[in-house]
């Protein structure tokens, strides 16, 4: 024996893997254990085979890797001893999978296992071919299988039956081989034999309908006798559960009569006696009764009509679904998922208990009932079951919040009777969990909205009650920002007012207001506020008299650290300032948006041509989310040249401007900014050798470059708008979704948060000269986003000019950042500058921030630079 | 094929029994085991016995400081799963003697010997517990 290779004992293996009290530590007692289970491997080592192969299952089971182990597995099944056979075959059913090339090299070993004289060896070989045999081991035992099932000892006639289940999945072509084994099985009495020959029998049905045949015929009638034999046995305390003999055993017949009785009424018709006995004596006070019940209901269920058996099994499950065991009303509603499709009537008299079920505290329960509320609900009880639902949404769990809206909406879009209706209904969802709603919801609400032209003005009115009431509701605040801006002027002359309405007074000045409400608020992003811009160049042109205020709240973005916004500032500037004769063409109101193709898109089905031959209706929903901010970038350069007058209507001249004719020159305009703000100025960022004057000339770039998520966003939508149309078609509206394009990042369907916790302040930075502190918060619901404000304070006795801070993120994050507080910093400490950033972590709760920073600033004009990693966030942002 | 996999966690999600009937890489099940413990662990005594994972029903049930999780198919038969987990439970304690998680860790290979006798592929073998005792006891007394 080698002395170097004797290694620890199981035991104390498992004893230091469990004193080990961080995940590194175990790691490291593994390593060195598989570091000596490997040297004794390859020694040759037959004293610790056994040892090292139960090591190895430990390991395995801790998930660690284990393959180095699979030849040992092989060695020790071909031993002559029965231990080392045994553990040999356990370890081959848990490291190897039929995958594996070794496992061909096994076949051998256990055909002679197979044929062996030992009976618990015949055993352990089957077991193992059970779980594991690939396709080509399948084939070649096969006929060793189909004699052991009737071999004499019942204990390997059972473990056979189930490793023909195996073989027929892996090689169906077999199955006709075993169906007379396994029909001779059935008529066994031991118990295992027959638990396991049903199953057979059940996989043999579903792999082929010859098989199927010839059970109905030839099987049913004993089949029942079983089960009636069994349902009235006397006492057996070897397989008696609460009372019932076999429980199990009940369970297996049952489903394998359903799937005889399934669509053959003699079939159907020779269970139902026992069917109706098992149904009405079973008790069901214990699990394992209402295990039987459940399992006999589902049969019920499946099987040809009979009446009378459906309305017992109807009993069954309300007796069920008013239980308080939640098991039990699990299981309920489950059945009556099924059931739906037999006996719709019968579920909708439970349609109150489901609704409760609805509002449970438990998860699973919610989840249950709110699917079978979804499929409950129908054109004539869409109008109760969606106010039931929606009143519900105002009070469930945060977590819960998504999953119901989701529902709500697809009910709403399905079965709404009128667009008054669902508009009102939409409302109401967005008001309550507008954040939860997908951007294809909402979009799909702006075009019915416009489709409906009799109640835009009843809608602008409603939306802007709403957001007067509250603007926490990003969806919401979208939706009513687009509406103001288009029927702006409905809302004040109280256009098109309906009889429900109470008459409001709304000045053009307080529809701006609410835009302006819209636009300042923290919570809103950067779609939000580009919708609010372009509502804002509508309304100046729908106001002329609050076009003055209009501009100067469109001239603050002038200098906004995003691209979009900035440059939507300035054209829309420049479109109040210059160019007032085209104004109010350009800003007339979208033309109908097109539903059927919006469904289509939704379908993703239109064909491509459409973006040639019907630009206008394929363009348009463009502008629902992104209106046209790239084309008016041509626009201005047309005009200052004094090229075409528009001398077509409004309509026609949008269409003009989205149209595929200006694509050069967008295209241009498009592959200009894209690689400059995503990756030259990102590597000038990053790298550290750049002179300090060039990254201080090229500054706004550069913190526009912060924003490298968001900014090539909306070139690349420029691109896409100009050069490749039919693209877009599969792509959902909007501007979040447009983050795929760049790096696969998921919109964050927000997972909401209670109340978000608190962390403690840090020191991001410090220098001789320059500290900066992060406080941290987070918006609640959106546990991905952190909000950061940086303070930064001077410890020099100089005062700083044009200071900049910047900052670059790996991909993963998102980082966008506000403008500071000013750009001077007193010295000494005697004052300080604040700027907030925003931070989403795409891998939130997996990584944590990081963040490179470089600040520049001067000192009596001279240029100073300095630079950073922060690794020190606090764990969990 | 009803059963996909069978766990055994403690209190503390550390798993002590892991039995998979379909093949998963060694990631996908650290992974895996990893969601499904934190989900059924943090669910209270009241709330029902099952949750949805994936494409998979997990039916669970604890004793003392031991989760048995099982991982079933959608069709299979939830109320059953948990008496055959009671069944699985019962059959260990009357080998082990009121069993508990340093039985299954230092006993490994028996606990593992006992499922193989009561499922295999998936399926149920067999219910008694002398039959599923009988080979596990005879190996012992020949040792």
């Amino acid at each position: 024996m080698n002395p170097f290779s004797s290694g620890t004992r199981l035991r104390d293996m498992i004893r230091a893997i469990r004193a080990c009290k961080t995940a590194a530590e175990e790691r490291a007692v593994v390593r060195k254990e598989c570091a000596a289970i490997r040297a004794s491997i390859n020694e040759n080592d037959h004293d610790y085979r056994h040892r090292n192969l139960a090591k190895l299952m430990f390991i395995h089971m801790l998930g660690y890797p284990t393959h180095f182990g699979q030849m040992e597995c092989l060695k020790l099944i071909a031993s002559p001893e029965f231990p080392e056979k045994r553990i040999g075959y356990l370890g081959l059913m848990l490291l190897l999978d039929e995958r594996q090339e070794v496992l061909m090299l096994v076949t051998n070993s256990l055909k002679q296992d197979l044929n062996h004289a030992n009976q618990y060896i015949v055993g352990l070989a089957l077991c193992a071919l059970g779980n594991i045999c690939s396709a080509e081991m399948a084939r070649d035992l096969a006929p060793e299988v189909e004699r052991l099932l009737q071999f004499r000892d019942p204990n390997t006639r059972k473990k056979a039956a189930l490793c023909a289940i195996r073989i027929i999945k892996k090689v169906p072509d077999l199955a006709e081989n075993f169906i007379n084994p396994a029909a001779a099985l059935l008529k066994e009495k031991h118990h295992g034999v027959l638990i396991t020959a049903v199953q057979l029998c059940t996989d043999l049905c579903k792999v082929s309908a010859e098989a199927l045949e010839y059970f109905r015929k030839k099987c049913t009638e004993s089949l029942v006798k079983t089960l009636k034999d069994i349902v009235n046995s006397p006492y057996a305390p070897e397989y008696d559960i609460a009372g019932i003999a076999d429980p199990f055993l009940h369970i297996r017949l049952l489903k394998f009569l359903r799937v005889l009785g399934k669509g053959d009424a003699d079939a159907s018709d020779l269970m139902n006696d026992i069917l109706a006995q098992v149904a009405t004596k079973t008790e069901s006070n214990k699990n394992a009764g209402n295990a039987i019940l459940y399992e006999c209901v589902e049969t019920i269920m499946s099987i040809e009509d009979n009446g009378g058996l459906r309305v017992l099994a109807i009993n069954i499950l309300g007796r069920f679904l008013s239980n308080r065991d939640n098991n039990i009303r699990y299981v309920a509603l489950n059945m009556l998922m099924n059931a739906i499709n037999v006996d719709a009537q019968a579920v909708q008299r439970h349609r109150a208990t489901i609704l409760e079920c609805v509002k449970d505290s438990d998860a699973s329960i919610r989840k249950r009932a709110l699917e079978l509320v979804y499929l409950l609900v129908n054109e004539s009880n869409v109008k109760p079951l969606t106010k039931e639902l929606i009143e519900y949404l105002e009070v469930s769990d945060q977590d819960f919040k998504g999953d119901l809206t989701a529902k709500i909406c697809s009910i709403i879009a399905k079965f709404s009777p009128q667009k008054i209706w669902y508009i009102d209904q939409m409302l109401k969802v967005l008001s309550e969990a507008g954040n939860f709603v997908k951007d294809e919801v909402w979009h799909a609400l702006i075009v019915v909205i416009s489709n409906a032209s009799d109640l835009h003005g009843y809608t602008v009115r409603a939306l802007y009650r709403a957001l007067q009431a509250s603007t926490e509701q990003e969806t919401l605040v979208r939706v009513a920002v687009w509406c103001i801006g288009e029927y702006g002027d409905m809302l004040v002359n109280n256009a098109g007012m309906l009889d429900i309405e109470d008459p409001i007074t709304v000045t053009g000045s307080d529809a701006v207001d609410a835009i302006e409400l819209a636009i300042k608020s923290q919570t809103s992003d950067l779609t939000t506020k580009a919708m609010s811009l372009i509502a804002l160049l509508k309304l100046s042109s729908r106001f002329p008299s609050c076009s003055e205020r209009i501009r100067d709240m469109i001239i603050q973005h002038k200098g906004s650290l995003v691209l979009e916004s900035q440059q939507r500032s300035i054209e829309f500037n420049s479109i109040i300032e210059k160019h007032q004769n085209i104004r109010s063409a350009l800003v007339e109101r979208m033309p109908v948006l097109d539903e059927a193709t919006f469904i289509g898109r939704r379908a993703g089905s239109t064909p491509a041509t459409v973006s040639t031959s019907n630009g206008a209706s394929l363009n348009l929903p463009n502008g629902v989310a992104k209106p046209p901010a790239a084309p008016l970038v041509d626009l201005l350069d047309l005009s200052s040249d004094d090229a075409p007058a528009p001398s077509s209507s409004g309509g026609d001249f949008l269409q003009d401007l989205l149209g595929v004719d200006l694509s050069p020159a967008l295209q241009q305009s498009g592959t200009n900014q894209a690689p400059r703000t995503g990756t030259d100025v990102l590597l000038d960022l990053l790298s550290i050798e750049t002179p300090p004057a060039q990254s201080s000339s090229s500054t706004p770039d550069i913190l526009s470059a912060s924003q490298v998520n968001k900014s090539p966003v909306s070139s690349l939508e420029g691109l896409s708008l100009s050069s490749s149309l039919s693209a877009r078609a599969t792509t959902p509206v909007g501007a979040s979704p447009m983050m795929d394009l760049l790096d696969g990042f998921v919109p964050n369907s927000p997972i909401p948060e209670n109340n978000g916790p608190v962390y403690p302040s840090v020191i991001g930075f410090e220098s001789s000269s320059l500290r900066i502190s992060f406080d941290f918060s987070k918006p609640p619901g959106n546990p991905q986003t952190t909000s950061i404000q940086a303070t930064f304070t001077n410890l020099s006795p100089n005062v700083y000019t044009d200071f900049i801070f910047q900052a670059a993120v790996p991909k993963f994050l998102q980082l966008h950042l506000d403008p500071a507080s000013s750009n001077t910093l007193p010295a000494s400490g005697s004052g300080s500058i604040t700027q907030n950033l925003r931070v989403t972590n795409s891998q939130h709760g997996k990584k944590s921030l990081v963040m490179r920073i470089r600040i520049a600033y001067k000192i009596n004009n001279e240029d100073i630079l300095e630079e950073g990693q922060i690794n020190n966030f606090p764990g969990g942002l | 094929m009803g059963i996909r996999f069978i766990l055994m966690v403690n209190k503390q999600g550390q798993t002590r029994l892991a039995q998979y009937y379909e093949y998963l890489t060694i990631e996908e099940r650290r992974a895996l085991e990893g969601e499904i413990v934190r989900k059924c662990l943090a669910r209270s005594e009241q709330q029902c016995s099952f949750v949805e994972h994936r494409n998979y029903k997990i039916v669970y049930r604890r004793y003392a400081s031991l989760f048995f999780l099982v991982g079933v198919d959608n069709d299979e038969n939830e109320l059953a799963i948990l008496e055959f987990i009671h069944l699985l439970v019962e059959t260990m304690d009357r080998h082990f003697g009121n069993v508990c998680e340093l039985d299954i860790m230092f006993h490994l290979e028996k606990a593992h010997f006992m499922l193989e006798e009561m499922v295999m592929n998936g399926c149920i073998v067999e219910t008694s517990k002398p039959n599923i005792l009988a080979p596990i006891q005879l190996m012992d007394k020949a040792s």
